[in-house]
């Protein structure tokens, strides 16, 4: 079958305004299949958001090309979802107006079945007594979870999430998960999903792309077969401690063990 | 919450109080070191001289500077919110109109008052022109600054879906620049009194301003001084008209302390 979406070759360079390149991304292969939940890990400042930003279309990639279901992603995608890293909510909106934000934008207009299933959103993401509040009256964990709300509303084909709960506490973190793997389920879509936490990265994922530091390529990349649906017991399986140690190791020393996909020479 | 709100009212009362107290002070000086009326009439004169002129030509007065000052100031904000839109949305323009706001900003608009009247003649629109250029800066500057600021992630998710630049600009950047606007009209409004003033002095036949002028060349120095206090008055209601239209339809964008 044909994946989704693939990145062939894929490589990505900054030009800074004193006229200073970055060198963001470099020859990233991999492609992620209908409805597969794909999770980025890699360090800080290594190239995460940009992988996000080259799928979601909002600019080119400098080499290599992007495509879903074969077409070159030249320009934005409306069935793409997108839940950024900052919770990016409008200050002069409330809640509910900011979950239903991309619609009226879109048409004009809100029926009052997007009404409906924005309220059912905050309820799922445990928002539904603040949804007259506004943005600045929330913790940044709530702003996070009214932007999960807005990307689900359209029930996207393709959701791309970035570090969606770096905000949250521990425990809901945890919860967020199982709720995020909840409404995959129900309504399957491909997933691309960043994150920091190598726990969280195989308790969702199918398959966890594991990028070295900048400019990023691709040192690993696992298939999660860890049955499902996943719960808390699958964090005390010993097949999923297999998977974060063998995924630690790859991080600490990724020299040893690595599966490299690229000869590793920098040039930044 | 009452509290809040308690503490709230009782300080804004604070300046009317300093207000009160400075008044009779005043007076007792004046009257104590005899200081001539010419040089610093006492409240009491000041206050006699007030009601010596008839409210309707008061009226008439008033209602010259504070027509030029709104028209003025309305005229440079339609010229500068839409101005300000084109230098964010265009790195050229932006280059290249920057700096020559900045150097009509730092021309004293004083300076040009004269010419501008030889170039446009006695009537109104020298003194519109002189309050637009004075009130301007401001309001360009405020509202790019505004605009400029929206955070990247909400450009991205205007460009995700597929926005038109001009849906981008009304329903994203303007919005969120209006606290920065609101600040920039602060400053413009009261500016534009300033502007309108110093447009009579040059050319005019009406107006606070010029009343000023007519009664000190005259050696009314308590009717002058009847008029400056009205003009500050003037000059408040106006930033606090400012103020309540935020407070009316833009309550969002007030400082967070003040819900
Ligand atoms: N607009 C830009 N202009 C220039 N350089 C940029 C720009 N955006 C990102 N970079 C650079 O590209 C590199 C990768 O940035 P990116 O935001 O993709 O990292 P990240 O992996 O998402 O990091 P984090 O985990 O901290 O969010 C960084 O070194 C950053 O300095
Ligand atoms: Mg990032």
């Amino acid at each position: 079958m044909l994946p989704h979406v693939t990145f062939e070759g894929v490589g990505h360079t900054y030009e800074t305004q004193d006229g200073k390149n970055v060198c963001a991304l470099d020859n990233i292969n991999f492609s992620i299949k209908k409805g597969e939940f794909v999770a980025v890990l890699g360090p800080s400042g290594c190239g995460k958001s940009t992988l996000l930003r080259l799928l979601a279309g909002l600019f080119p990639a400098t080499k290599g090309q992007v495509s879903i279901y074969d077409y070159p992603v030249a320009a934005p995608q409306l069935n793409t979802g997108i839940v950024f890293q900052k919770p990016t909510l409008l200050p002069w909106k409330n809640v509910l107006e900011n979950v239903l934000f991309p619609i009226q934008y879109k048409q004009g207009r809100v029926s009052r079945k997007n009404k409906e299933s924005a309220a059912n959103m905050l309820n799922m993401v445990r928002l539904s007594e603040f949804s007259e509040h506004m943005p600045h009256q929330l913790s940044g964990g709530m702003q996070q979870r009214v932007g999960i709300a807005r990307a689900l509303l359209m029930d996207p084909e393709i959701l791309i999430m970035d570090e969606p709960f770096s905000a949250l506490d521990a425990l809901t973190r945890e919860q967020m998960g199982f709720e995020l793997l909840d409404i995959w389920r129900q309504k399957p879509k491909t997933v691309l999903f960043i994150t920091h936490s190598i726990s969280e990265a195989v308790l969702l994922a199918d398959k966890v792309l594991v990028l070295s530091p900048r400019p990023a390529h691709i040192i690993a990349d696992i298939t999660i077969s860890l049955p499902r649906p996943r719960s808390l017991n699958t964090i005390n399986t010993p097949e999923f401690s297999a998977y974060t140690d063998r995924i630690r190791q790859l991080i600490y020393h990724p020299n040893t063990n690595a599966r490299s996909s690229v000869s590793g020479d920098k040039n930044d | 919450m009452t509290k809040g709100t308690l503490n709230f009212s009782t300080s804004k009362l604070f300046p009317v109080f300093t207000l009160l107290a400075i008044l009779p002070i005043w007076e007792v000086m004046v009257r104590m070191f005899e200081i001539p009326n010419f040089l610093l009439p006492a409240p009491s004169s000041i206050y006699q001289a007030f009601i010596a002129v008839d409210p309707s030509r008061w009226a008439i007065h008033l209602w010259a500077t504070l027509r030029v000052a709104i028209l003025g100031f309305c005229l440079s904000l339609v010229i500068s919110l839409p101005l300000a839109i084109f230098m964010v949305k265009s790195k050229f323009l932006a280059k290249t109109l920057y700096p020559i706001l900045v150097i009509i900003q730092s021309t004293p608009v004083i300076a040009i008052a004269p010419l501008l009247v030889v170039i446009m003649g006695a009537g109104e629109a020298p003194r519109l022109a002189i309050t637009c250029l004075i009130t301007f800066f401001p309001l360009v500057v405020s509202a790019t600054t505004g605009m400029m600021s929206t955070p990247e992630e909400l450009i991205e998710l205007s460009k995700s879906l597929k926005a038109s630049a001009v849906k981008e600009v009304w329903h994203i950047r303007l919005p969120y620049a209006v606290p920065h606007i609101f600040s920039g009209m602060k400053v413009a409004i009261t500016l534009a009194i300033i502007g309108a003033v110093v447009a009579e002095f040059v050319a005019a036949e009406q107006g606070l301003g010029y009343f000023v002028q007519f009664s000190t060349s005259y050696f009314k120095i308590p009717q002058a001084f009847a008029a400056l206090l009205l003009l500050s008055t003037l000059s408040l209601l106006l930033f606090k008209t400012v103020q309540l239209i935020q407070y009316l339809f833009f309550r969002w964008s007030l400082p967070k302390d003040k819900f």
